[in-house]
């Protein structure tokens, strides 16, 4: 038996090494069996990837350009190039997968897509795309990030979609997942669950994968034509459940260049969790001593989630990307550099991969001279009332 | 030797018993071991021991509530296991919980813990059968019984291999959705419970929305009998006091009775007053292992 080349397809158990899996009640496995067996057969077809890469073309705006981040660069002492999810409709990358997943239920006959949501952007994304499809979505995000979150909140009622407030637990993006797999166990005849992030029960975490690694086949095209040696040193890109960075390092890890992830400390599964099994999957968790699933806290409602997809936690383990942390301080320090030297306004989650690389170029862990590509996963408009009092 | 759960339920029901599993979340209220005590001598055939979990997927507001009161309150498994221990009822204990408190150190660990506390079952219900494999295989070196569940979406094919692995019983899942109290009983149940007893000697317990003391008597007439769970501790979170919570399992055990004396083909010419035999008379408590 060999083993599964990295970033591949996990076969019918969904393992990556010793995470992943199927950790669902028994009333959800048809369910997942029907979306494996969906989406094999979809991904496969050569209509459906014309299709999605046309919706992504003529309505998602992509290919998303690579934008060499001059100022900061000579700053830094680095070459840094910006891969612009940003500047998808929507404004984060999160619809590279709803797109793929609403297409999908399309596909499955079903009526309706239920999402959780975090920071608001896959539910803004989820509601987005089921207006294009004509398909009903009902998002469920934590009372707290609603709070946080005013913005996308008002933009998921215009376009159409049906928040539901969560109000149990912690009140954020975990709570929210809770329910809206509760959510799906009641409604799976009629109802599509479009997960947001690398996560969840076999087959999400490798289906979400492979809706974002669009972003990674880009910028590998990209960098090829940007850069003399073709592959930069380093591809850098945040880690809430993993997403734009799953998608990310899927077009480099047959390269030479180090993956990064960077989480925030207050939500720093891959630094601080235990192997532990959450919302279906078995990956990283944050913890307590007696396996009590802890609250996530980070500037960012998009990293607020104690746990990490689980191929992550597997690149980990064999050292094929490393999982770093920053602090809020240095996030939002970050953000404003890059709004003053490069006119772009990112999202708190993103700038966690920034202040990284500033980090590091600014004390020697990247090496002067060195390329970086860093995945610009959103753009900061939703963030700028939360950040007002922290300037 | 001591008995098994499944030994324990099998014998019950070939007393001519339904089964009565009420569940109570360990921690949930201070002496939470007095309603283990009190559902027992109100005629339970075992009793089921949440052990409370932060993010508890497959269980509704109630039961979600009941586990936030307990961890808030300090409720460890250690914790649980140490009451348990010092708990002799009479009937058979069986754990649920959630893979994650399972496999904090290893399942293998796990099941010799509850086995050393006494516990005679488990349940996970996010550990279906494709991930049971080594935890079914650690639960069997204990001697405790791995209970599965069956869903109204299981193939019947699913149906024939869930039935193959469970031990103990089989937890028939009466409808699509989480636990929580709720009126009719669905038609899904029905079928559900005909197939398993069709695939399957194991006793069948249904689960999920068992509200009342009358519909509790109609899901048995499809199954072996049922877990009664959110309307126990919604009762509880509502103050109710261990000798109540008992009362009211009292009231299920009667019209449970009373679905046995009441069954048509067999039974339809009993007058109603006569009594049955007592199944304690024919099973006696369960011997401490």
């Amino acid at each position: 038996m060999t083993e599964h080349a990295l970033m591949s397809d996990p076969g019918t158990s969904g393992r990556f090494g010793d995470y992943g899996g199927r950790y669902v009640p028994e009333s959800l496995i048809p369910a997942c069996h029907e979306i494996e067996a969906a989406f094999r057969d979809a991904w496969a077809d050569p209509g459906f990837r014309d299709r999605l890469t046309t919706l992504l073309t003529v309505y998602a705006g992509r290919p998303t350009p690579l934008t060499p981040a001059h100022r900061l660069s000579r700053e830094l002492g680095i070459t840094l190039l910006l891969k612009r999810e940003d500047l998808t409709h929507t404004g984060s990358h999160k619809i590279n997968n709803v797109v793929g997943q609403a297409l999908l239920a399309q596909r499955m006959g079903k009526r309706r897509l239920l999402a959780e949501t975090g920071a608001g952007q896959h539910g803004v994304a989820t509601a987005t795309a089921a207006a294009l499809l004509g398909l009903r979505a009902t998002v469920f995000m934590g009372e707290r990030d609603i709070e946080r979150q005013e913005l996308n909140v008002l933009r998921m009622h215009v376009l159409g979609a049906e928040v539901v407030p969560v109000t149990t637990g912690s009140r954020t993006l975990k709570d929210a997942c809770n329910e809206a797999m509760r959510h799906w166990v009641a409604s799976v005849d009629d109802s599509y669950y479009c997960l947001g992030s690398v996560m969840g029960p076999h087959p999400y975490p490798w289906m979400v994968r492979e809706f974002q690694r669009v972003i990674g086949e880009e910028a590998r095209a990209q960098c090829a034509a940007e850069l003399p040696a073709a592959v930069p040193d380093y591809v850098v890109a945040c880690i809430g459940g993993g997403s734009n960075a799953a998608g990310t390092f899927a077009g480099f890890v047959d390269t030479t260049a180090r993956l990064v992830g960077v989480e925030a400390e207050g939500g720093a599964a891959a630094t601080f969790g235990r192997a532990g099994v959450l919302h279906g999957f078995r990956s990283l968790v944050l913890q307590d001593e007696h396996g009590q699933v802890q609250e996530a806290h980070s500037v960012a409602a998009g990293l607020d989630y104690p746990g990490i997809g689980p191929e992550h936690a597997h690149l980990r383990d064999g050292g094929r990307a490393r999982y770093e942390t920053v602090t809020d301080a240095e996030v939002v320090r970050a953000l404003v550099r890059l709004a003053r030297t490069e006119g772009i306004v990112a999202a708190l989650e993103s700038s966690h991969a920034l202040a990284w690389v500033i980090r590091a170029a600014e004390s020697g862990g990247i090496a002067p001279g060195s390329t970086v590509l860093l995945t610009l996963s959103g753009r900061g408009d939703k963030d700028i009332a939360s950040i007002k009092e922290l300037l | 030797m001591t008995t098994s759960l499944e030994e324990f339920l099998t014998a019950r029901r070939a007393a001519g018993r339904r089964l009565l599993v009420p569940y109570v979340t360990a921690g949930a209220a201070p002496g939470w071991t007095d309603v283990v005590r009190a559902y027992a001598d109100a005629g339970a055939d075992a009793v089921e021991i949440g052990f409370p979990f932060s993010d508890p997927m497959l269980d509704g507001v109630t039961i979600q509530e009941a586990s936030d009161r307990a961890i808030a309150a300090g409720t460890t498994v250690t914790e649980i296991l140490r009451e348990v221990t010092a708990l002799d009822v009479g009937v058979p204990l069986v754990a649920m919980t959630y893979g994650n408190l399972v496999f904090q150190r290893s399942g293998a660990e796990f099941c010799a813990a509850l086995a050393t506390s006494g516990l005679r079952g488990l349940i996970v219900p996010d550990v279906p059968l494709e991930e049971a494999g080594d935890l079914a295989d650690a639960a069997a070196k204990e001697h405790l019984d791995l209970v599965l569940l069956a869903a109204p979406s299981t193939s019947r094919d699913r149906l024939r291999q869930i039935a193959g692995r469970s031990r103990g019983f089989v937890y028939a899942l009466t409808r699509m959705g989480t636990t929580g109290e709720r009126g009719e009983v669905p038609e899904q149940a029905a079928r559900l419970g005909r197939d398993l007893k069709e695939l399957t000697d194991l006793p069948v317990l249904f689960g999920f929305g068992v509200s009342s003391p009358a519909q509790a008597a109609e899901l048995a007439r499809h199954a072996d009998g049922v877990v009664v769970a959110s309307a126990l501790m919604r009762r509880l979170l509502d103050g109710a006091r261990p000798r109540e919570l008992g009362e009211y399992v009292a009231s299920i055990r009667r019209a449970l009775d009373g679905a046995v004396d009441r069954e048509p083909d067999e039974h339809a010419t009993l007058p109603r007053h006569r009594r049955r035999p007592d199944p304690q008379d024919q099973v006696g408590p369960l011997p401490r292992g």
